[in-house]
């Protein structure tokens, strides 16, 4: 018996387990330390915080043609809009000549945002023959607002000084005529011109509410899409449903890494153990990396993630079989160890590597979600191999090293 | 010890025996596709009052939305609603209908996809799967041999069918999730097979002179069955709980995983590894 050795192993022990339960539990001592448990910091997808996927598609109309330019300034526009609403984080890609993706996580009403967000909003003034006066191209600022007197809502523009001057010279022109306020070539207003306006200051009313003026309002600042955007694809998914994929995606996770644990410990004892706490220590350095590459946590990530679970408990079973047949030829545990280490990662090398090709080709031709089950099972597997080679058999030696075991029964053989 | 090897003609006939009725069925009804492949809209509401199943389905098809297939309970008080592909205006009619006819909505999800999509889909599908397959024979005619690699190939093959026939017998929908499936099941059958194959090989090494090729090949299988069953159970663990306790959306997921998983393990020893020594029997009467 090597004491010294048996008690890095119980500190081993004591810190792997201390590590796993602050990273999966907010312990109470602690608080008030943010970082603790580290799932936190992991960026839920939208499918686990409710949120929308939309993949929107620009369509030739008589008035725009799709081209790179005008694809550029919707991206633009998208963003300006999606800004102005303050969600965290967008995704906003294109894809191919006329598509652009669009991600937001997190947002209450996932429909609402959408039909916002492709609206064309294109404002123009026109005169009593149907001319048009002024477009939103003269505005240079749009804010919601409530009539201190009237109490009635609005939005106030405000525009450039080319508009002033057009804005001045129309109002000019059609004293006493009506001049149309139209939003999407939809009337909004027709007010008749009393006086001459040459502050360049225009309002428009007529809204139920101050919450759908300021979406007009932002639709206005935000400019008007240069083409029209037609949904192809759109998946959104309700804080609720959200909520409780994420709570049963952690329920499943827990039984299924439990049952894991407890098989390997009572099938191979010692090597289980052993296997247990590589196990353990394989799960928090990916969710490290996650963390670190601000990896972005899905449905199917998870799903992912808890495969190459077992992929890495394939790599520690092949080689716990190998150290098994070697020790049962008679060698002494530490050589088992070692030419059983050496033959067995040949098969855990080739197996993987085939599995990162089906990873890798899937995220080749994946959508975004598909993408992220090909991300965390190709970390997985990369990790895998890696805790496999250093943390299993570090800790098999010093299983060995101690003496504490010297029957090679309780290493499976 | 039970010769795996001897009764080779057994299994490709259980294997046939399952693949043939599912292809049968694939040709004649094919596949219960979902939106993802249809184009269409998914609603699915969480209903704040007890609501007759008639009901909801009456204000789908008053609206005129309502598609061929019909709206599903999902959970106590969960519909999951399939509609002709709708207009983002449709979709907050149909919301606002509801709430009018059956009281408060929270809407869970609602998934739109246009037919152009599911075309996609299924290209870039089996695309994927052509090159992944391509890419898997050329690595393991790298690392092993070319024959090793075409068996090994068609295992997956095997288990994809038999996935695919499974789910088209029992009319489960199919979504753009079960694609991810199929591959991760080619990734996982491919694994399984290597380990063996990689047993193989290094018996080949050592081989005796006169051991016939089927006794090397059942020898390598028993050498590897302990390590093939743990892996197996240990996968299946993890996809029972996620069956069993994960959400609604990911089930079919899972459960393709859960057939393509026990097909993998099958495969590799029953499909793959005989289908080799097959080949190079083959090739040993052609003299080649």
């Amino acid at each position: 018996m090597r004491w010294s050795k048996l008690l890095t192993m119980a500190a081993i022990i004591l810190v792997i387990a201390a590590l796993g339960i602050t990273a999966a539990v907010p312990l109470p001592i602690f608080k008030d330390v943010t970082w603790l448990p580290w799932g936190k910091d992991i960026i839920l997808g939208l499918d686990l915080q409710g949120g929308v996927h939309v993949v929107l598609e620009a369509k030739d109309t008589p008035n725009a043609e799709v081209n790179d330019e005008s694809m550029k300034r919707a991206q633009a526009v998208l963003e300006r809009r999606i800004n102005e609403t303050g969600v965290a984080e967008p995704v906003i890609q294109r894809q191919g000549d006329r598509r652009i993706i669009v991600e937001l996580a997190g947002i209450d009403d996932p429909e609402k945002a959408v039909i916002d967000l492709i609206q064309p909003a294109y404002l123009e003034f026109k005169n009593e023959l149907g001319q048009t006066i002024i477009t939103g191209a003269d505005l240079k600022d749009a804010l919601e607002a409530r009539d201190p007197n009237t109490g009635q809502v609005e939005v106030d523009l405000t525009f450039t000084s080319e508009g002033t001057r057009k804005f001045a010279q129309a109002t000019m022109a059609n004293v006493d005529k009506p001049i149309g306020i139209y939003l999407d070539e939809q009337l909004l207003q027709n007010p008749v011109v009393s006086e001459p306006i040459t502050n360049g200051q225009a309002r428009i009313t007529g809204y139920e509410n101050l919450e759908e003026a300021h979406t007009i309002a932002i639709l206005l600042r935000s400019g008007a899409l240069p083409v029209q955007l037609d949904v192809m694809e759109k998946r959104t998914v309700g804080p609720q449903l959200g909520k409780d994929s994420l709570d049963r995606s952690i329920n499943a996770g827990i039984v299924g890494i439990v049952a894991i644990l407890v098989f390997m410990l009572v099938y191979y004892r010692i090597p289980g153990l052993i296997a247990d706490l590589a196990l353990i220590f394989y799960a928090l350095v990916v969710l490290a990396i996650f963390i670190g590459i601000h990896a972005t946590m899905t449905l199917p990530g998870i799903a992912g993630f808890l495969l190459s679970l077992g992929i890495a408990v394939d790599a520690n079973v092949i080689i716990f079989e190998r150290i098994k047949e070697e020790l049962r030829t008679g060698k002494s545990i530490r050589s088992a160890i070692d030419s059983g280490f050496k033959r067995g990662f040949v098969a855990v090398f080739d197996a993987n590597v085939t599995t990162l090709i089906g990873a890798a080709v899937l995220y080749f031709f994946g959508t975004s979600l598909i993408r992220g089950f090909a991300v965390t099972l190709s970390i997985g597997i990369l990790v895998s191999m890696f805790t496999a080679i250093t943390m299993t058999r570090w800790m098999l030696h010093l299983a060995a090293a101690s003496n504490s075991v010297k029957d090679p029964r309780y290493y499976g053989a | 010890m039970f010769n795996f090897m001897k009764h080779r003609k057994i299994w490709y006939i259980i294997s046939l025996l399952i693949i043939l009725p599912g292809l049968f069925s694939i040709a004649t009804r094919g596949f219960n596709l979902g939106i993802d492949f249809t184009g269409g809209n998914l609603v699915e509401v969480r209903l704040e009052q007890d609501v007759k199943i008639d009901q909801v389905r009456s204000v789908v098809e008053e609206l005129g939305f309502a598609a061929a297939r019909n709206i599903q309970k999902s959970g106590t008080n969960d519909y999951m609603i399939r509609t002709r592909e709708l207009t983002e205006e449709e979709s907050a009619t149909l919301i606002s209908t509801l709430e009018q006819k059956v009281g408060e909505v929270n809407l869970l999800r609602n998934d739109r996809v246009g037919p152009v999509i599911g075309r996609e889909l299924t290209m870039n599908a089996i695309w994927a799967l052509l090159i992944a397959a391509a890419l898997m024979i050329v690595y393991m005619t790298f690392r092993f041999e070319f024959k090793q690699g075409v068996a090994a190939v068609t295992g997956l093959l095997h288990d994809v069918l038999v996935v695919l026939g499974i789910f088209s017998i029992l009319q489960i929908e199919v979504d753009s999730a079960f694609v991810a499936a199929i591959l991760t099941i080619v990734g996982y059958s491919i694994n399984n097979t290597i380990v063996i194959f990689d047993r193989v090989r290094e018996n080949l090494r050592t081989r005796k002179k006169g051991e016939a090729l089927e006794d090397l090949v059942n020898v390598s299988l028993w050498q590897t069955m302990a390590r093939s069953i743990n892996t197996v159970v240990a996968v299946l663990f993890v996809l029972l709980a996620l069956y069993l306790l994960g959400g609604t959306t990911i089930k079919n997921f899972v459960l393709a995983l859960i057939i393509g998983v026990t097909s993998g393990f099958y495969s590799s020893m029953l499909t793959a590894s005989p289908l080799w020594v097959e080949l190079r029997l083959m090739e040993k009467k052609t003299g080649k």
